[in-house]
């Protein structure tokens, strides 16, 4: 199979996750969006690392899987202590600060 | 069996970073092990002496390194003048903002809510108040960022970059969360940044994945020598390295704040706890213009040998960013009534007229960004520390401000961040006006102060690349945004301090919240802070503008940055002469 087809379809699953990023309300769907384009891109670079024949992008692609761990732990604590405070994770309702 | 051989590894050269780093890990062992008073104290002096030991491993490594640039651990650390100018910079800058963290004034309490996870309003957060608790690791979270900052700017492997760039975003979405007064609004800027930095990583992240695709590693140089030569699988596919290298380049503009991708800052800078805001609006925007730098200017060299037209596109790019940036930043600006918004619009100018410097992409672009990091840096760090002194207090009329039987009377709430509310303050305060003062005119660049001499550098570098026009540009910004600092300073020196009845105060008329009950009315002084929103005051009762007391940290950070802005200013040569040495080698 060529490699544009993978290339394309981490390219497709990273657009999805940017559109769920910049449409959904839901603090914690943004969020799946964002995990969701990391994972593509751990996929281009896989696919990457197989056309160069070399393993440096397997390799990045474990430091993308670390880094999006850490994020989840970071990002979660703060959505939760929102929604412990006003009962709703929307974005929507976030929005005191304006201006 | 083959031998182990241990890799030769500089640790001379690390020792900046292992400094800070270390001391940060050092750190999460005090919250575990040192007695709960001593903690507090502990921790800033940690974290004080590894900011100062970092320093000083930099100055050691100084002549060195500009005599010979090094790479460490196999080039994940590349030490260029420029990079471990730009760490001697953070180290100074995140000292400086320590300071500012630790103080905690005369009314006795830090800007840090006392148990951060406890929901505001509620009675643990009210028993948590009354029993004195601290939420000490910030000090350790502080030095993770630092470090991450340092990192961030001196390394050649975009992988690298990217963990510092976690490394250090991480800790700073926690710390915005941490406000004490104010919580809803604190809470609200960790989300936004939260939500926003992560995307912006991702694309970064992306980025990096197109260009390896294209070629075929990750090391900046090596990218550049791959694309000079040629001959790489997917040489027909530029594409994949134009895309690659917009999304990095998209993912460093988010972190320095430029526009489009600004929307995070000033609900941001205005949420996090002001001490806070300060060390990130100064060391963040230190390490991610660094990192601009040098991606742009490495990647631009291999660019340059695939096809000079993307360059010539990249460059127009970082133009338009340049010029949007710098008109949203004064335009937008110049309306603001918040003074913490005020400075992150100012912010936003200051990374536009960062960038036009770097896009003329010359050679000298190292030393004048050097220059406009540190001036800008110690600037809004002095100017944020002065915000966090000038506080509402609440006074009830009739009750006579000392024999008053009236419960939490004279209780000294938030900050007064209203620009109405500083009204004058040059007759409260004198000394802090000027300095405050002094701060406002080096962000406008009025000569004598640091930052004249640095948008001269920044447009220098501009006219030196051919752009004269966005030099122009940058200039005629530079006297929209003096309106708005003048506009603030008129305020603070020239009208009259309100007389009563006083400042209306600054109600917060956004829909209340299911669990919006304010946590007044309780028995100890300290306590009677509204936590969620701004202050609310019953019909009895108002807000007056005070300027509180620091107890030291504080005033000393003020003075230093407000000395060193006056030197800067009238003797540059002493810091322009190393920032020089810094760009004789560019990678």
């Amino acid at each position: 199979m060529d490699i544009t087809n993978y290339v394309v379809l981490a390219a497709a699953l990273f657009a999805i996750g940017a559109t769920t990023v910049l449409l959904r309300r839901n603090a914690i769907v943004v969020f799946m969006g964002v995990e969701l384009m990391l994972n593509a891109t751990n996929l281009a670079f896989v696919t990457f690392a197989r056309l160069h024949g070399d393993l440096t992008g397997q390799v990045l692609a474990f430091f993308v899987m670390v880094v999006a761990a850490a994020e989840v732990v970071v990002g979660l604590a703060i959505i939760v202590t929102i929604f412990r405070t006003r009962r709703s994770a929307s974005v929507d309702d976030v929005n005191l600060l304006k201006g | 069996m083959t031998e182990f051989v241990a890799p030769e590894i500089d640790w001379l050269a690390l020792a900046p970073l292992i400094v800070v780093l270390g001391a940060g890990v050092v750190g999460v062992l005090v919250e575990a092990f040192v007695p709960a008073k001593a903690r507090r104290v502990t921790q800033i002096v940690l974290t004080l002496a590894a900011l100062a030991g970092g320093f000083a491993f930099i100055a050691v490594l100084w002549p060195q390194i500009v005599a010979q640039p090094v790479q460490v651990v196999g080039g994940s650390v590349t030490l260029t003048p420029f990079a471990l100018g730009t760490q001697g910079i953070i180290a100074v800058l995140a000292f400086l903002g320590v300071l500012v963290v630790a103080d905690r004034t005369a009314t006795g309490q830090d800007a840090f809510a006392p148990a951060a996870s406890a929901v505001p309003g509620t009675s643990y957060e009210d028993l948590a108040r009354r029993s004195g608790l601290e939420q000490t690791e910030i000090y350790p979270l502080l030095l993770f960022a630092a470090g991450g900052m340092m990192l961030f700017a001196s390394t050649d492997d975009l992988i690298v970059m990217f963990i510092a760039l976690e490394v250090l975003s991480l800790p700073l979405y926690v710390l915005c969360a941490t406000a004490r007064r104010r919580r809803l609004l604190s809470q609200e800027a960790a989300a936004k940044y939260f939500l926003l930095g992560a995307f912006a990583s991702a694309l970064f992240i992306f980025g990096v994945a197109l260009i390896y695709g294209f070629a075929g590693t990750v090391r900046l140089l090596e990218i550049a020598t791959a694309m000079q030569q040629g001959g790489l699988p997917l040489d027909g596919m530029s594409g994949l390295l134009v895309a690659g290298v917009l999304l990095v380049t998209v993912g460093l503009l988010f972190k320095v704040g430029a526009v489009p991708f600004h929307a995070w800052t000033p609900d941001v800078y205005t949420g996090a706890p002001t001490p806070i805001t300060g060390f990130m609006a100064a060391c963040t925007k230190a390490a991610a213009v660094a990192a601009l730098v040098e991606v742009l200017y490495r990647v631009s060299i291999g660019v340059q040998a695939v096809d000079p037209e993307i360059m010539r596109q990249l460059q127009v790019v970082i133009v338009v960013v340049a010029v949007l940036t710098m008109a949203v930043g004064t335009v937008v600006g110049s309306v603001q009534s918040d003074v913490k918004r005020l400075l992150a619009y100012s912010s936003i100018a200051h990374a536009g007229f960062l960038l036009v410097g770097i896009a003329g992409f010359s050679s000298q672009v190292q030393s004048s960004t050097l220059f406009y990091l540190l001036s800008y840096g110690i600037a809004t760090i002095g100017a944020f520390a002065v915000v966090t002194l000038v506080r509402e207090r609440r006074v009830t009329p009739g009750s006579g401000e000392h024999n008053g039987p009236v419960e939490d009377d004279g209780v000294v709430l938030g900050e007064a961040t209203e620009i109405a509310q500083w009204a004058g303050l040059g007759r409260k305060a004198p000394w802090l006006t000027a300095a405050f003062a002094l701060f406002l005119l080096s962000m406008a660049g009025i000569p004598l102060t640091a930052g004249f001499i640095a948008k001269f550098g920044a447009f220098t570098g501009a006219t030196s690349g051919g752009l004269w026009w966005l030099a122009v540009l940058g200039v005629l910004a530079s006297v929209v945004a003096v309106a708005f600092y003048l506009r603030l300073l008129v305020v603070m020196v020239f009208q009259p301090a309100p007389i009563t009845p006083g400042v209306e105060p600054a109600r917060d008329d956004s829909p209340r919240v299911e669990t919006g009950a304010v946590s007044t009315g309780s028995t100890s002084a300290g306590s009677a802070t509204a936590t969620m929103t701004k202050v609310q005051v019953t019909a009895a009762q108002r807000v007056e503008v005070t300027v509180v007391r620091s107890r030291g940290p504080a005033a000393l950070a003020i003075a230093v940055c407000a000395i060193a802005t006056v030197i800067l200013g009238v003797f540059p040569s002493l810091v322009l002469d190393l920032a020089q040495e810094a760009s004789k080698f560019v990678p």
